[in-house]
């Protein structure tokens, strides 16, 4: 049934944030080149959960990981892994757009320049290349020097979009990508994700349901720090396993 | 009742505010009322750019360029001292400190501001003046560094707590897309967090200059006191604030040294003015930068 292999295995994963836990005893599996969704209510735990599969709760005082997270079968938790190279090969896009104040060029070149790139052409032809695959480049080829900062939210959280497939990611994280967004500016981002699947290994964070149903290949539906049920989404939609999981779907909470 | 309530207290705080207003317009009609009347006897340009201060001599002359150079010297030479120390420790305070270091080592900074000027002329004269005179076997130690040196350090405490505040104003986001990018703790410093701050940090080194410039009881009591161009860090200096605490008991009131200390304040106003400005101006710019301000 499932044809691709496992990138991420999670196991019996639990975050703690000082005493509170957080997440409790997550186990799923990631599958290449697939899109897998993870809804729930407020504080079910789903921002945290995407945000350890880069480490970035490392940043967290007093977070608290157990249980482990192999990424192509070593924990990225092991305290010999390399927190840099984790999160280069696992991009992340934000729920608020964050372009760096500085030009849609530095945006994109700033990645490739903390691994030292400074050939001056490789640059440009990966600034050119990202955003193309951003479906970025039309709107900006033209003012690439100018503040990314003038671009619209949707132009901006395509440009970060841009930003983490410059340092050539396998794995996109992206957290409740459009929830800053209006619905012209969320189709493309979605179509976008559609296109991006292709190459790469996604997972996205989202409270829309519907947008979970359009996207994603498999939907793991979480409450208060559970993960209650994971599946094919098509079947998590129509026939859940779970009581729970009906009654979210159908709006009798959230 | 509570309508008229209301409408005292609306009255009540305006003025309180628009008290400060006046407060500011007063002292500067005092300022021109009582300084410009010198440019009756010494024309602007020989006030500004003349090279003797000798307001006492029975052919007084008025030239405050010795006394703005001063200033400026000294002011220069404070800065070299208050923007390593006060940024490099906003920077440990804020990026390398842990939670309680930050919360002893940050009030303790601002403490040093709370120390008065009189205490910061003690030290500079008892303390850093000797040891300078020593160092540089000069004849006497207070002198332009010996004031830059003290300057500088009362002037740390608004650098440092100033800048801490502008690294604080970065936005979390700008770090995490900076970490998530595979940047480590210096790159995002570096690369994201200072030039994001940038501007908030200029603001913070012009504050801090105008604290310097408009500081008067350490300067008076440090800084040697001769009216002469400056020509070296070593030999001692006037700068504008010492000559007019220096000599306005002397000075007969309405005479034209009388006058000429008031346009040095004047002159004082402006300096202090153009850097407030400056820095509101470059504080707003970096606001809008960052869509503070949207």
């Amino acid at each position: 049934m499932d044809i691709n292999p496992a990138r991420i295995s999670v196991e019996n994963l639990n975050f703690y944030y000082g005493n509170k836990q957080a997440l409790k005893n997550i186990n799923l599996n990631i599958f290449e080149k697939k899109v897998t969704a993870i809804i729930g209510p407020s504080g079910c735990g789903k921002s945290t959960f995407i945000r350890l599969l880069n480490r970035m709760n490392d940043l967290v005082p007093g977070g608290r990981v157990e249980g482990s997270i192999l990424l192509d079968g070593s924990d990225i938790n092991a305290p010999e892994a390399d927190v840099v190279d984790i999160r280069r090969r696992v991009g992340m896009v934000f729920q608020k757009p964050n372009p760096f104040a500085k030009s849609i060029s530095q945006n994109i070149s700033y990645g490739l320049e903390l691994e030292g790139s400074r050939k001056k052409d490789f640059i440009e032809r990966k600034i050119e290349e990202s955003l193309k695959k951003a479906a970025l480049w039309e709107e900006v080829k033209d003012r690439l020097d100018e503040s990314a900062l003038g671009l619209s939210g949707g132009q901006q959280q395509r440009l970060c979009i841009a930003r983490c497939l410059a340092v050539e990611p396998e794995v996109i994280l992206f957290d409740e990508p459009c929830a800053s967004l209006d619905p012209i500016s969320t189709k493309k981002i979605e179509e976008l994700i559609l296109e991006l699947k292709k190459d790469y290994t996604i997972i996205i964070v989202t409270h829309n349901m519907q947008q979970a149903a359009r996207v994603s290949d498999y939907t793991a539906f979480m409450y208060l720090g559970e993960l209650v049920e994971f599946g094919h989404t098509e079947k998590v939609f129509t026939v859940p396993k779970e009581k729970r999981t009906e009654e979210y779907l159908s709006g009798k909470f959230g | 009742m509570s309508r008229l309530k209301e409408k005292i207290y609306r009255w009540l705080f305006t003025a309180l505010a628009f008290s400060s207003l006046l407060f500011l317009v007063g002292i500067m009609a005092v300022l021109f009322k009582e300084g410009l009347p010198v440019f009756k006897e010494v024309s602007p340009a020989n006030f500004i750019f003349g090279k003797s201060w000798y307001p006492t001599y029975s052919v007084p002359e008025f030239g405050i360029l010795p006394l703005i150079l001063a200033s400026l010297w000294v002011t220069a030479g404070a800065v070299a001292v208050s923007v390593p120390l006060g940024i490099g420790s906003a920077l440990y305070i804020h990026e390398l400190a842990g939670k309680k270091q930050k919360a002893v080592l940050k009030p303790l900074i601002e403490m040093l501001a709370a120390i008065p000027s009189i205490v910061f002329g003690f030290f500079g004269m008892v303390v850093v003046a000797p040891f300078l005179q020593k160092v540089f076997a000069i004849p006497t130690g207070l002198c332009g560094l010996t004031a830059s040196v003290v300057l500088g350090i009362m002037a740390i405490p608004t650098v440092s707590s100033l800048a801490d505040d502008a690294l604080g104003f970065v936005p979390r986001s700008f770090k995490e897309a900076s970490y998530a990018l595979g940047a480590n703790r210096w790159q995002t410093l570096y690369k994201v967090v200072i030039p994001a701050a940038g501007s908030g940090i200029s603001t913070a080194i012009i504050l801090g200059m105008s604290r310097i410039v408009g500081e008067t009881m350490t300067v008076l009591m440090v800084s040697g006191g001769a009216a002469v161009m400056p020509s070296s860090f070593l030999q001692p200096m006037r700068p504008l604030t010492s000559t007019i605490a220096a000599e306005m008991g002397e000075a007969a009131m309405g005479g034209t040294h009388y006058h000429a200390l008031f346009a040095i304040g004047l002159v004082l106003f402006l300096i202090t003015l153009v850097f407030n400005v400056a820095a509101e101006v470059i504080s707003r710019r970096y606001r809008i930068k960052l869509g503070l301000n949207r």
